[in-house]
């Protein structure tokens, strides 16, 4: 917590947001007074196993993720970090082999439940992506793309929706007066930007970034970390990263992935400075990975 | 190194596998095949070109007198060696030319070889006229005089050409106006004379033969033939009004007495200077493109087959592509890989090969025959036995075509849904959308460009087909075009004309290949240049969207 304290930037202050989505799975408690919120859990995993065909991806991952906190998942290539990470919106389900057994629940709400519209849990568990995405349209059109599938259609909501998740995402300086160039203009830094103003101008309450600086140069790194502390105010942050100084720097609690298993998750700190397993050790202390 | 093995010990040693192993030979090959395909093309080009725009140039017309006293008036088409076989080495070569007399009703046939050794002498008089007619082609001779109402009104070259100048304007609005009289007032009349007709017949069809409804038709049948009077009354008195006629002493001492209505147009080639021979040539391509065929398609303009190719263009397309772009779409995104796709993608990539004569047949025997027959007997029952859409029409050879060039479409269309990054499909469904939000929102916008490539390559291949075209429904020469202002308008029904029928009838099929030779080319060139628009305006349409949706992979 320490760690996270004299890493933290000087919090943004947002503007007032015009109401945009319906109502939350859950009550949002005390965000705005930059106090933490008295625990709570925000994502509960429980015996997760999910494999492709016949090999098996995931075995009986058990976790939960904390409300308005930062979670870092660590581990080498090829450990399940992100195939864990696409299970919290259900994004494996555009695999055809895969099979997935436990449980996920989201703000109390068991995410595989077949009667579930997998589409109102995306708009509450946002994802971004580790190649940015944009969309080849302009810059206000990829901004309003969310709003717009939630059926806002007046012009002025649409604007300030675009103009509050651009600050929130720290870009608006640099595009205010370009909004309508195309998003394939922007460098790469500015490209993820514009992907995360994108998840999270429909508000959702969990974001999954999957190695979102990977492809980044260390400034852009630099600005993608600042926005996820002032994010961290408003949205649970679950963060998939391979490199640990970002993890050690950006995140509250760490989850150490090895083949498949969820070999410890604790408070970064703890990780980073007393791992409990030897494994977590030895991959921390860089012996292998 | 001499302890090395030779690994070029196998290949070729030397200067010569030098140069090979270079590339540089490789490189020449692959340029030379292109050029040879450019020069191949560029050829065919030239070669329509050439032919096909100097069909319009006034060329000045020439007298010969021949040895044997004849004289020959007329305009000089050709330029040909006399093929000598047999003749022994040194012998000078003879040639021979082949002159456009004209004047078909006077010699009974517009074409002659004259040898060039038989001409005595040649001259370009400057009073030589040429007139185009409406009936039996050019005229070529010499005004005597011109008449007007019984009496002469002016004698010799100059003076005629002056009153001819003087009376031509009138007597071309009048004959615009007749033609208009006969074309539209009068068949707008007998439309809807046809119209009523049927409903009568539609009526008696149902049961009843007397009542209020068909009291009522009967009248408007009496009110139309009523207006029929009046207009025929109009047309006799306009032919009346046509009394100005000229005569023109051809050779070999024949006359003829031509009225001014038949005039198309009149000019004196041998005192025309350039600007003047450059304003005709471009007023007659002008008539090349806007006026109706005459003297059996050899003659006059080529309207109606350009309307006709156009509008089977844009039908063809407002069918195929929605059509192909659907299935495309379901092939690639909703249906599940297995066996039946595969083979549903086979049967389509196999039909682009099936010859389009075989589309022909389908069109008749379906279309035609099935769907057409339905619904005349459905919808038009009053009209048969004579069919309305169980013949041939617009509206089937369209259809035929579309499906000819449906597998274009969905080919290129799926090739443009492959090449939609996995990433902006997820980006899209991360965020909430469903799979049909993000077809619709993002797929579609981003494949348009691969859409209109199959759009370019579907029209560029059905613009071109005649084959299956002749069998279900375009004529030589159309009564009417498929699109006037009588409800309802589009009459699909109907049979059209087509540049490329018209150009295997004119070259092919004519009763004077002589005259209509030229007119293939000219008619080749423009069909031609009309793909190259339709390419062109497709072209365009997706540079821009290209320009929109630049590659998300960059």
């Amino acid at each position: 917590m320490e760690l996270a304290a004299s890493e933290r930037a000087a919090p943004f202050t947002l503007p007032a947001r015009p109401a945009v989505r319906p109502k939350a799975i859950v009550e949002q408690a005390d965000s705005t007074t930059g106090e933490p919120a008295p625990g709570g859990t925000m994502v509960e995993v429980r015996a997760l196993t999910l494999a492709y065909a016949e090999k098996v991806a995931l075995k009986d991952i058990n976790m939960d993720i904390p409300r308005h906190r930062v979670t870092a998942l660590i581990g080498p290539s090829g450990c399940g970090k992100s195939t864990f990470l696409r299970c919290l919106n259900r994004m494996n389900d555009l695999i055809d082999t895969v099979r997935i057994t436990g449980s996920v629940k989201v703000g109390g709400v068991d995410i595989y439940d077949p009667a579930l519209d997998v589409n109102e849990l995306r708009k509450r568990v946002g994802m971004v992506f580790q190649k940015s995405n944009p969309f080849p349209k302009s810059i206000y059109e990829n901004a309003a793309y969310g709003p717009r599938i939630l059926g806002v259609r007046a012009k002025e909501a649409l604007d300030g929706i675009v103009e509050r998740s651009l600050k929130d995402a720290a870009l608006w300086d640099e595009v205010h007066d370009r909004l309508h160039d195309s998003a394939l203009g922007l460098s790469g830094g500015q490209q993820q930007r514009l992907c995360i103003a994108r998840a999270i101008a429909v508000e959702p309450e969990v974001l999954l970034m999957d190695e979102p600086c990977s492809a980044l140069d260390p400034i852009a790194t630099g600005k993608i970390e600042e926005l996820i502390h002032a994010l961290k105010e408003q949205y649970t942050i679950v963060i998939v990263t391979h490199n640990m100084q970002q993890a050690a720097r950006v995140s509250d609690f760490t989850g150490f992935f090895l083949l498949g298993e969820l070999v410890e998750f604790d408070e970064t700190p703890g990780i980073f400075t007393t791992p409990k397993d030897h494994r977590t050790e030895a991959y921390i202390t860089g012996r292998f990975g | 190194m001499s302890a090395l093995p030779s690994f070029r010990s196998g290949a070729r040693k030397g200067a010569l596998g030098r140069l090979w192993r270079s590339g540089d030979p490789f490189i020449w090959l692959t340029g030379g095949a292109l050029a040879g395909c450019l020069i191949m093309v560029g050829g065919l080009v030239l070669l329509i070109l050439v032919n096909g725009l100097g069909v319009f140039w006034p060329t000045d017309v020439v007298r010969l007198t021949l040895q044997d006293g004849r004289v020959i008036i007329g305009q000089v088409a050709q330029r040909e060696a006399i093929p000598q076989p047999g003749a022994p080495a040194g012998t000078p070569p003879k040639s021979r030319i082949k002159i456009k007399q004209g004047n078909r009703d006077l010699y009974g046939n517009d074409f002659v070889w004259v040898d060039d050794d038989q001409v005595a002498n040649r001259e370009r008089p400057p009073e030589a006229i040429v007139i185009e007619r409406r009936e039996w082609g050019n005229l070529y001779g010499v005004i005597v005089e011109v008449r007007d109402g019984g009496r002469v009104a002016a004698t010799g070259p100059r003076e005629g050409w002056d009153a001819l100048q003087a009376r031509l304007p009138q007597t071309a609005r009048i004959s615009r106006e007749i033609l208009r009289i006969e074309k539209k007032d009068i068949g707008d009349i007998n439309y809807a004379q046809d119209r009523i007709r049927l409903r009568v017949k539609r009526l008696e069809l149902e049961g009843s033969t007397a009542g209020p409804q068909i009291e009522r038709l009967r009248q408007e049948q009496a009110a139309l033939q009523a207006r029929y009077q009046e207009k025929e009354a109009a047309l006799a008195e306009l032919r009346r009004s046509l009394t100005a006629s000229v005569v023109v002493s051809a050779a070999g001492d024949k006359a003829k007495d031509l009225s001014l209505a038949q005039i198309e147009r009149a000019y004196y080639p041998n005192t025309m200077g350039v600007g003047g021979k450059v304003a005709f040539y471009l007023a007659s391509l002008w008539d090349f493109v806007s006026e109706d065929p005459r003297e059996s398609n050899t003659e006059g303009g080529v309207f109606p087959a350009i309307f006709g190719t156009v509008m089977m263009v844009i039908l063809m397309s407002i069918v195929a592509t929605p059509f192909g772009v659907v299935a495309a779409f379901y092939l690639r995104e909703y249906a599940r890989p297995g066996t039946f796709v595969s083979a549903v993608r086979i049967a389509v990539n196999n039909l682009a090969g099936v010859p389009s004569i075989v589309f022909g047949v389908f069109g008749i025997g379906f279309f035609i025959y099935v769907v057409g027959g339905g619904i005349d007997r459905l919808f038009f029952p009053e009209a048969l036995p004579s069919p309305t859409f169980g013949t041939g029409g617009i509206l089937w050879a369209s259809l035929t075509l579309a499906l000819m060039t449906l597998p274009v479409v969905i080919v290129a269309t799926e090739e443009g849904l492959a090449a939609v990054p996995r990433g902006m499909r997820e980006a899209s469904l991360a965020l909430g959308a469903t799979k049909f939000e993000t077809t619709w929102r993002v797929v579609l916008p981003a494949v348009m460009p691969a859409i209109l490539t199959g759009l370019i390559l579907a029209i560029s291949r059905a613009a071109g087909e005649v084959a299956p075209l002749m069998i279900t429904g375009v004529v030589k020469l159309a009564p009417a075009l498929p699109f006037d202002g009588n409800w309802p308008f589009f009459h699909l029904e109907r049979k059209f004309m087509h540049l490329g029928f018209h150009i295997y009838d004119v070259g092919f099929q004519s009763p004077n290949v002589d005259a209509s030779r030229p007119m293939v080319f000219t008619t080749t060139l423009l069909l031609l240049l009309i793909v190259l628009l339709l390419n062109f305006t497709a072209i365009a349409i997706r540079n821009r969207l290209r320009k929109k949706y630049v590659s998300a992979a960059a």
